[in-house]
Parts: structure tokens; C-alpha cells; sequence
């Protein structure tokens, strides 16, 4: 019986099905657990379902790599995802006309300081060049920043993880903030949250109202462009 | 369903195309984009199968990056190593790009209100 587990074992642990089903059923009772705290921003499905699955998988004694080739078809879809952006985008595209030059201005802004605040915060409380440029393009989406790392010295796969804690942290973090310095407006909430923590941001700023996400996608894509520019840019204002 | 996710993956193919052509700083799939919302534009209008499955997957994108997330695995030793650098970091960095972006934005609408009213 033993010998028999173990033998279905080892056949599924080498097929891509098992943990890329593992992944759909984290994700769908992080998202349960989520509801049942009333979407409550602390409750973050992505920071519940990676540490579900971290641990499985330590437990399993599985590789990440293992997982990666079950789990690279969840990550594909950024693509297309990104790409459908563009229909809420061009839904309340004649809002986005009217708005465009502070829209820009605040791109401009925001991307600056999100940059140059993440590299300077972390190499003055001592850490490394190689760690902070990891962190630099860290609000840009996942596919964007790492490849800006890769070219200016970084860790392409340390800003995947970056990308996706400033994410959880802009979901859980963004509204209250927002609410705090009594910024009312879901364009301009939208707009914050997706400039700082992209498609994790525009997913928590879809739940606010349909208006925060489409802004929210914009500055996703947006802050894309503006982060890729930047970065190579400033890096001599990063020493 | 099917034509949607289509049309979705042609236009982010035409935006890997045009990055690699013309060697942009920019991933396909945010010019695939682009050149969607342009094609949208020009239509005139969203056709209702694309707009429920864009509608689809963006309700579900926080399971996107699951997969990079789960990543941090291979990162503990060096997250624990320099773990008040980055954590600081990221959380103060997050919070003043949220606000800092929020106020300027604010700022120039209201300036802008203004200006119209006047």
C-alpha cells in the first residue's frame, strides 16, 4: 500500500497537473477565507494562498522549480490579462481624455518616487547595491520589472517577489491610506493604487468600484512604461 | 469566449512583435494593450463577448502571481539576511507612492476645476 502511494506519488509530482491544480485550490479558498473576513484588506488572497503554498511545498519537499512547470500556466495568462486592461480602460476612456495632462503629471511623480525611495530606504539602512536595484522597479508589473533588473544588475526572480509584496501591501494598505488623507475620488484611488501595486492593486481596486479598477489598470500600464524608462535614467542618481 | 481570448492573444503577439522589431524598453503585452484600447477607439465600441471575458479574467488577475510569489521560497536565507532593509523598503516606498500620488493628483484636478470654473 505504502509502496503503491509512493509510486502515485512520484508519477504526479513529475506531471505539471498536480500543482497547477494545488495553485487553482489555494487560490480559491484564500479567496474563501478572504470573503468570510468580508474582503477585509488584511485578509489578502495572494499573501494567504503564497504562504499556504510555500509551506505545502517545503513540507513536500518539493522544488520550486517543480512547481513552476505546473503553475507557468497561471502565470502565462499575465499576458492576456494585461492585454484586457484596455476594454475598462476604453470603457471610461472619455474620463481619462479629460484627465490626461494632471494624469501624466502624477505618472511622472509617483513613478519617481517609487523608485528612488525603495533603493535609497534600502541602501541607507545598510542594504546590499544588488538587493536594493532588485527593489527599485518594484511597482512596476511582474513581466516589466524583471526585465528592467535584469538589465541594470539586479535579481530578475528576487524583483518577482518584490513585485508581489508591494502588491499585498498596496492592496491591504491602499484604501485605508487613500481614506485617511480623505482623497474621495475612486479615479484618483484607482490611479494610486494601480501606479504602486499594479494587477495585485487593480485586483483589490476592482472590489472598490468597477471606475477605481479601470483607473487603476491605467496606471498599471502606465507606470509599466513610465518604470522601464525611468529606471535606466536614474540609475545615476543610484549609487 | 473562445474568439475573445483569441483577439486577447493576437494583439499581445502583434506587441511582442513590435517590441522585439523595434527593440522598445516595454514587454508585449503592454503594447498589446495599447494597441487594443487604439483598436477599440477606432471601432467605436467594445463588442459584448470581449467585454465579459476581459471582465472574466480580470475579476480573477490577483491568481496571476501566485506563481512568481511563491518564488519568496527560494529568497528566505537572503530576505532574513537583509530583512530590515528590504521591509522597510517596501513598506515605506509603497505608502509614500500611494499618497504622493493621490495628492499630486488631486492637486492638479482641483487646479484644473478651477480653471474651468473661472
Amino acid at each position: 500500500m505504502t509502496t503503491k502511494l509512493t509510486h502515485i506519488w512520484v508519477y504526479l509530482a513529475a506531471s505539471p497537473l498536480l500543482w497547477l491544480t494545488v495553485t487553482l485550490i489555494a487560490y480559491q479558498a484564500a479567496n474563501w477565507v478572504s470573503q468570510r473576513f468580508n474582503f477585509h484588506p488584511l485578509a489578502n488572497p495572494v499573501a494567504l494562498a503564497v504562504t499556504a503554498l510555500v509551506i505545502l511545498l517545503n513540507l513536500t519537499g518539493t522544488p520550486y522549480t517543480t512547481y513552476f512547470d505546473g503553475a507557468q500556466f497561471v502565470h502565462f495568462l499575465l499576458g492576456p490579462a494585461t492585454v484586457a486592461l484596455a476594454i475598462p480602460l476604453y470603457l471610461h476612456f472619455d474620463r481619462v481624455k479629460k484627465m490626461a495632462l494632471p494624469l501624466l503629471a502624477a505618472l511622472v511623480i509617483g513613478s519617481t518616487t517609487a523608485i528612488l525611495s525603495a533603493y535609497w530606504i534600502a541602501r541607507l539602512l545598510g542594504g546590499t547595491r544588488e538587493v536594493a536595484l532588485s527593489l527599485a522597479p518594484k511597482s512596476a508589473t511582474m513581466p516589466i520589472a524583471m526585465g528592467i533588473t535584469e538589465k541594470i544588475g539586479g535579481l530578475p526572480s528576487l524583483t518577482a517577489v518584490f513585485v508581489v509584496l508591494t502588491g499585498i501591501l498596496g492592496a491591504m494598505a491602499g484604501k485605508l491610506l487613500l481614506d485617511k488623507v480623505r482623497c474621495r475620488d475612486d479615479s484618483i484611488k484607482g490611479f494610486a493604487i494601480g501606479l504602486t501595486s499594479h494587477g495585485i492593486g487593480t485586483a483589490r481596486a476592482f472590489q472598490i468600484s468597477e471606475m477605481a479598477g479601470a483607473f487603476s489598470g491605467l496606471a498599471m500600464g502606465l507606470n509599466g512604461l513610465m518604470t522601464a524608462l525611468l529606471v535606466p535614467l536614474m540609475m545615476r542618481w543610484m549609487g | 469566449m473562445l474568439g475573445a481570448i483569441t483577439i486577447l492573444l493576437l494583439f499581445q503577439l502583434a506587441g511582442e512583435v513590435l517590441a522585439q522589431a523595434l527593440s522598445l524598453p516595454v514587454p508585449g503585452p503592454v503594447i498589446g494593450m495599447a494597441l487594443l484600447l487604439a483598436a477599440l477607439v477606432l471601432r467605436g465600441s467594445a463588442p459584448d463577448e470581449i467585454r465579459r471575458t476581459a471582465n472574466n479574467i480580470l475579476s480573477h488577475l490577483s491568481i496571476l502571481f501566485i506563481p512568481g510569489g511563491v518564488g519568496v521560497m527560494l529568497y528566505l536565507p537572503r530576505l532574513a539576511q537583509e530583512w530590515l532593509p528590504i521591509l522597510a523598503s517596501l513598506i515605506v516606498s509603497t505608502m509614500l507612492t500611494l499618497i504622493v500620488t493621490a495628492l499630486v493628483l488631486r492637486a492638479l484636478l482641483r487646479r484644473k476645476d478651477r480653471e474651468n470654473a473661472a
